[in-house]
């Protein structure tokens, strides 16, 4: 399998950043974070608590913004243009720990919103659309529910369901599993293998490590605010370079 | 598992028992009672002494509702046929004051030949209401036009409504029932027109004036709409907003009577003065309700806004309208009114009261909605952001469906407090029920001393309206709740 989604990454450039520093305030979170991201690439970024991770891929999409240096989307540069950072917004997918769906509005609802506001689809299309997605998720059945009545596993396929129905190029992931029961960890993550299998272009926060051995092409470890080591999984995890690196290992896997 | 199970367990339960009453004590009424009324000393006290401050209001009172006298033409001859019914000495109410002066509490003094115009006025604020309260859901549509068409075929037979005016009434309101049966979503559209329908039916004069000023509305929507490809969002609604004042200010006569001029159609006028009473009282409160909220919004909106100057003003409005009682706005607005108005502009007294109201309520309400918008988690703001909403939408769709939910009981606490609040109005001169009308009332020689009866009829009144409102908000906070928690 790993020789296979190996041949998915393209040469075609998704997303590219380039000496991107970022400020709360006086405080310095993200240090000249250089990297290139391939279309097909599945990352897993991990670190400690603290260490940026989430403002990393929170900048991806502008939910934060940048102080200093260049994010380039799909060949868009995220800058204060809200046109472009409308454009980038629709194509980038992306789920959150807490899931965030919207609880007023029933599963479909919720699926279909964005695209019939944004996208300016046709309701009964993106019903259909949305229908499609919460099949692939397995929950087809829960569509007119809302979203207090789902477990916390089936919110959050819901919510990845929700991203691609923006047919979303690349998808953003900020632990989607670490707010979840031991026993439905394992549904969220069976989704986005699937996704991954696909082709998805993914960027992962997560401190899943089997999901990164098993999916991703490449893993990032950040640490106050700096990319400090990465590597493809096999070699990062076996044979891991810095100190810091070997702590987090030691820690995370040691028990 | 199932082995370890046999080997470490020594009971297995193999018949299961039948559930059981229970015990006495613990059932029904009795139960009920020592809980609720005689659990502790101190309740067993309190207990007593609220029988005994019951025993006593009751027993003072009740011989004056019993001796309720409703056929008299004056107060002296209410007390002479409760004093011969039930002794020297005996008190009754008057109720005959509210059977021979109940058009001033309800019309003030609106001309009688002309009341079948508040009446169907009120009977199509209902109709217009409905879509609104009870969006999309046909059968509560269908009952409420129902009895509103129900009603009106009483009232307005009742208030000798001319000929024609029944007709059309009915043939409207049937019309709406069609619509309802057919393309609920359709019938907002009346809710849309009904604000210059209601304002011609309650003032009369020339039907042109409320289409010029509606169509106000219209160039508001024309200069946004055509202004924000090119000067964005906000400053188009600004424009707008000036177009429209410019309008009304300058234009909008001018255009009035030349229509009017050409084609003639008017119903009899009816001065400010001679409203009063519920009618004035709901006139300003609906009035001011149905404005509050959408500006009490945009000011919720305009305090959290990242935008310097529309930050200040939504600030400074909110904290200045809050600062001061009502009164002194009311009072200090009929005079600074007509400083900034073009001189000659007779600005219509009621108008500018409900101008005063809105605003007023839109203040607290602007809090209160600030408070629901606080109170949603910034993930949903995130998501709506991250799923490419821009701010208008994520707002109309996202954000304010809930904040307003959470919000819904302040919002009708003060929808309740503005309707309550518009009695005050008798300060500035106005007729309002409970004031004005009864002022009026005991002038009259006749009824000269009655205090109790004017007071509680027009609270009763008061009080069916807001326990309605407050009751329509439990139900609304029942449909709306999806959160099952
Ligand atoms: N809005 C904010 N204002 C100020 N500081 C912030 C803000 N958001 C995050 N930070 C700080 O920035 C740093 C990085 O935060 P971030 O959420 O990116 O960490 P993380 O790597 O995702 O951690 P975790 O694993 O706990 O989610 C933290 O020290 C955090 O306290
Ligand atoms: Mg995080």
């Amino acid at each position: 399998m790993a020789e296979a989604s190996k041949m998915q990454i393209s040469d075609e450039v998704a997303i590219q950043i380039t000496g991107m520093n970022k400020w709360y305030g006086q405080f310095h979170v993200l240090r000249d974070i250089n990297m290139t991201v391939q279309r097909g690439e599945r990352i897993v970024i991990c670190g400690p608590s603290g260490s940026g991770k989430s403002t990393l891929i929170r900048c991806i999409n502008r939910l934060e913004e940048h102080q200093q240096g260049q994010i380039i989307v799909d060949g868009t540069e995220l800058t204060n243009d809200l046109k472009n950072i409308d454009k980038v917004r629709s194509e980038v997918g992306m789920v959150f720990q807490h899931f965030n769906l919207f609880p007023h509005l029933t599963i479909l609802e919720n699926c279909t919103l964005a695209p019939i506001w944004v996208r300016k689809v046709p309701k009964k299309e993106a019903e259909e659309t949305a229908m499609h997605f919460l099949r692939k998720v397995k929950i087809p059945e829960q569509a007119n529910k809302y979203p207090g009545q789902l477990s916390g596993g089936q919110q959050q396929r819901v919510a990845i369901a929700r991203s691609l129905c923006m047919k979303p190029r690349i998808m953003l992931f900020d632990e989607p599993t670490s707010a979840l029961d031991p026993e439905m960890i394992k549904e969220v993550l069976d989704t986005m293998i699937q996704l991954a299998e696909e082709g998805m272009t993914m960027l992962c926060v997560t401190h899943e490590m089997g999901f990164a051995q098993a999916v991703a092409n490449r893993v990032i470890f950040m640490d106050q605010g700096q990319i400090v080591e990465q590597n493809e999984p096999k070699e990062f995890f076996s044979n891991p370079k810095s100190d810091r690196t070997k702590l987090f290992l030691s820690q995370i896997l040691g028990h | 598992m199932s082995e370890t199970h046999a080997q470490t367990v020594t009971y297995v339960r193999d018949s299961m028992l039948p559930p059981a009453p229970p015990p006495v004590g613990e059932r029904g009424a009795v139960k009920w009672l020592r809980e609720n009324l005689f659990s502790s000393p101190l309740n067993i006290a309190l207990t007593v002494l609220g029988v005994l401050i019951v025993w006593w209001l009751v027993s003072a009172s009740l011989p004056w509702w019993l001796n309720s006298v409703w056929n008299a033409s004056s107060l002296g001859q209410c007390r002479e046929i409760v004093a011969a019914s039930a002794g020297e000495g005996a008190t009754g109410a008057c109720w005959a004051m509210v059977r021979e002066r109940w058009h001033q509490f309800i019309f003030g003094f609106y001309p009688p030949s002309e009341w079948w115009r508040p009446v169907l006025a009120f009977g199509l604020l209902f109709a217009a209401l409905a879509p609104v309260l009870f969006a999309g859901q046909k059968r509560n549509l269908t009952l409420i036009l129902g009895g509103v068409l129900a009603y009106l075929v009483v009232t307005l037979y009742l208030a000798g409504a001319p000929g024609v005016a029944f007709a059309l009434s009915l043939l409207l309101v049937a019309g709406l029932l069609v619509v309802a049966q057919v393309a609920p979503g359709r019938l907002l559209w009346f809710t849309l027109i009904f604000p210059a329908l209601c304002f011609w039916l309650l003032w009369g004069g020339s039907i042109w004036s409320p289409i010029v000023a509606m169509a106000g509305f219209g160039v508001l929507y024309a200069v946004f709409r055509f202004g924000s490809p090119f000067i964005g969002l906000a400053p188009a609604a600004g424009a707008g907003v000036v177009a429209a004042a410019l309008w009304w200010l300058y234009i909008d006569h001018a255009i009035a009577d030349r229509l009017q001029a050409a084609l003639p159609f008017a119903i009899e006028a009816v001065r400010s003065d001679l409203f009063g009473g519920f009618l004035l009282a709901i006139v300003i409160g609906v009035t001011g309700i149905a404005f509050s909220l959408p500006i009490g919004i945009l000011l919720a909106l305009g305090r959290q806004s990242d935008m310097l100057i529309v930050k200040t003003l939504s600030v400074g409005f909110i904290e200045f309208i809050r600062g001061v009682p009502l009164i002194t706005l009311l009072f200090t607005a009929s005079l600074l009114l007509q400083y900034f108005l073009p001189p000659g502009t007779n600005f219509d007294i009621i108008l500018r009261v409900i101008i005063l109201v809105t605003f007023f309520a839109a203040a607290y309400l602007a809090e209160v909605i600030r408070g629901g918008l606080a109170a949603l988690p910034r993930g949903q703001y995130e998501a709506a952001d991250a799923l490419g909403l821009d701010y208008w939408r994520a707002q109309r769709l996202i954000i304010l469906p809930q904040a307003l939910k959470i919000s819904i009981p302040s919002i009708v606490s003060t929808f309740i407090g503005l309707f309550k609040d518009t009695t005050l109005v008798a300060f500035v001169g106005l007729m309002d029920p409970l004031k004005g009308v009864t002022q009026i009332v005991r002038a009259d020689i006749n009824w000269k001393g009655i205090y109790w009866e004017p007071y509680i009829f027009v609270g009763a009144i008061f009080f069916v309206i807001c326990f309605g409102m407050s009751r329509y908000s439990m139900y609304l906070e029942r449909k709306l709740k999806t959160d099952h928690r």
